[in-house]
């Protein structure tokens, strides 16, 4: 029986656990946004104005369902969340979850262009990083994670902005309206991206082309292309792999949302950024369980990638 | 006939002195030490240095460009911004805060991590499991999005953003300083200690305790840097650092309304977010090295590696 049909049969049981931890996950993490906004903080203070009276309070207050003992609120906030009711926006005045939906594509356009040209760039520079250590891809890589690690990506965007928009004219500073006004937004999310891809590659193909089996590969007189490409690139994409699901985390929750206010870029973030300029809690609320809900399938199923693709790890 | 060997004097070795007598250990602690003291002279000295009060309005003054552009003048070095205010001297003042919130969050997040993760560690069992699960569904969370929902309720200042940076950041004390309890506590010297009847709380404090300064102050630089990072994106998104406050990332999103005609007001002060973070990532990497025998050997390798590969 080859390891991978072991992983697969062992996998319904793994798939239940997670589920099961996942559901414990999302429970979590409302319960603790219920007690930070309704037990620390005042939500139908934050949403007023300073001086609204008594009267208007009680309406809101209602309006939002918070009124009543506190656990019968936290039962039909439970519930409403299970149904993916998160009640009306009152910026908008219509579902919160319709503009959540309407703004998620420009979001995910964002990430999979910043995720696309990340691999695209930072995988190869890895190799070559790896394979020349301190040579100029080397040098490149590590200059790169070096200032993804260290630039405010909205000061990033920014810059991009004075060069490429307001310097050279060759491309639109913001919106989405016109051609090629994706460019700069993903841009800024992939820089980080790529130089984190590059280093981790890289330090994962220097550790498995010191091992063993490369050396074995080598005696055997297979060629150097087959044995980087092939072999070693296999094992060496694993944690990779995982990085990249990490990125693809890191960018939902929090990376878009800078990006987004700085190109006034139509997504999550930006409609995040706006319900808090016009105290749309309800909007607020509804945008950030959606992307907490999204990152919890997102590492669920690289869970399940990462199983199927590392065999070194038993089920 | 000659003296035996043994008495013939040893060749005078010279001694090394200063930073080269210092073993890779110490000198990792000077690092530490030396960081910690550039950071709190920083943080004291800068606004000092500055040539104008911060807040300074002049209107007669505004949107001056750096002394070197054509109509800049030497009081204001890197120009002025949209009010007349001075950008050198709101730039030296931003350091203060930026550096405050960033230690205190590390310090309270620090404290609690290394807490829970010596607990976890040490108590094991069903104490450690329902501990690792809190820390995974927090970090399952997204970080910046309740730091947003807690700043929103809460009302935004630098406390409200100290509490929301502080309870994202703790999971990772906890996770590293579990992993390294449990690999301690497999050492003879522990099982020693215990045999010998030493109390847990003793075990804990006296022998465990010390094995976790040197991957805590690592991991607390890096902390650092990425806290003063996060400080400056909620102030740039209008929740963290209010007005009459000077903060980096605040004028980085006042100078992105004047981004075509005053290209300085955004500039500056994300340099200085910039150059900080970057600094302070290179101590973390240099701290790695000296304080880490497994990257110290690590390094070495990689070096041979370069030298042969040539």
């Amino acid at each position: 029986m080859s390891p991978t049909d072991r992983a697969a049969r062992g996998l319904p049981r793994f798939l239940m656990a997670r589920v099961l931890q996942d559901l414990l996950v999302v429970v979590g993490v409302t319960t603790i946004v219920f007690i930070v906004t309704r037990l620390v903080g005042d939500p139908v203070q934050a949403m007023l104005p300073v001086d609204a009276s008594a009267q208007d309070r009680a309406v809101l207050a209602q309006a939002l369902g918070m009124d009543g003992p506190i656990w019968l609120q936290y039962l039909h906030y439970l519930r409403d969340i299970a149904l993916f009711d998160f009640g009306n926006s009152i910026w908008q005045a219509r579902p919160a979850m319709d503009i959540v939906l309407e703004r998620l594509p420009g979001t995910l356009t964002l990430c999979a262009g910043a995720l696309g040209l990340a691999v695209l760039v930072g995988v190869p520079l890895g190799i070559v990083a790896a394979l020349r250590p301190g040579q100029w891809a080397d040098r490149i890589s590590v200059v790169l994670s070096l200032s993804g690690l260290s630039l405010p990506q909205f000061w990033l965007g920014l810059l991009l902005i004075l060069l490429f928009a307001v310097t050279l004219n060759w491309l639109p500073s913001s919106g989405a309206d016109a051609p090629g006004s994706a460019v700069l937004p993903i841009l800024t999310l992939a820089l980080p991206a790529l130089g984190r891809i590059a280093m981790m590659l890289r330090s994962a193909l220097i550790d498995e082309l010191n091992s063993l089996y490369v050396r074995t590969a080598r005696a055997k007189g297979l060629r150097s292309s087959r044995i980087v490409l092939v072999h070693a690139l296999r094992n060496a994409a694993v944690p990779t792999v995982a990085l990249l699901g990490w990125e693809f985390a890191a960018m939902l929750a929090g990376h878009t949302v800078v990006v987004e206010t700085v190109f006034a870029w139509p997504g999550l973030g930006q409609t995040a950024v706006q319900a808090i300029e016009r105290q749309d809690l309800v909007l607020l609320q509804a945008v950030v369980f959606f992307i907490a809900f999204l990152i919890v399938i997102l590492n669920f199923c690289l869970d399940i990638v990462y199983r199927l693709l590392d065999r070194r790890i038993a089920v | 006939m000659s003296a035996p060997a043994w008495e013939t004097p040893l060749p005078a070795v010279p001694r090394a002195r200063g930073w080269r007598a210092l073993s890779d250990r110490q000198r990792g602690w000077a690092l530490a030490a030396i960081l910690l003291l550039a950071l709190a002279a920083v943080a004291l000295l800068l606004p000092w240095l500055a040539p104008y009060d911060p807040a300074a309005i002049k209107l007669s003054a505004r949107l001056r460009p750096p002394a070197w552009e054509e109509r800049g003048t030497l009081a204001n070095l890197l120009g002025t911004d949209n009010l007349g205010r001075d950008v050198l001297s709101r730039v030296l003042h931003g350091a203060r805060l930026s550096i405050l919130i960033g230690a205190a969050v590390v310090a309270i997040s620090a404290s609690f991590g290394v807490l829970v993760g010596l607990v976890s560690g040490f108590a094991g069992g069903r104490v450690d499991t329902v501990l690792m699960r809190w820390v995974d569904i927090h970090v399952a969370f997204p970080g910046l999005l309740l730091s947003l929902v807690i700043l929103v309720i809460l009302g935004p200042g630098p406390g409200t953003v100290v509490l929301a940076l502080a309870l994202n950041g703790w999971m990772v004390y906890a996770r590293q300083m579990r992993s390294v309890v449990l690999s301690v506590r497999q050492l003879p010297y522990i099982e020693s200690a215990e045999m010998a009847g030493a109390r847990p709380a003793r075990i804990l404090l006296r022998h465990v305790l010390p094995n976790l300064a040197a991957p805590l102050i690592t991991l607390m630089v890096l902390e650092f840097a990425r806290v003063v990072l996060a400080e400056a994106a909620l102030s740039f998104l209008g929740v963290g650092v209010q007005p009459p406050g000077v903060s980096w990332g605040l004028d980085v999103a006042n100078g992105r309304n004047y981004l075509t005609s005053a290209w300085w007001l955004a500039t500056f002060p994300g340099l200085s977010i910039a150059l900080t973070v970057l600094g302070v990532n290179l101590a973390a990497s240099r701290l790695r090295l000296a304080l880490d025998p497994r990257e110290r050997e690590k390094d070495f390798a990689r070096r041979l590696l370069a030298r042969g590969r040539r």
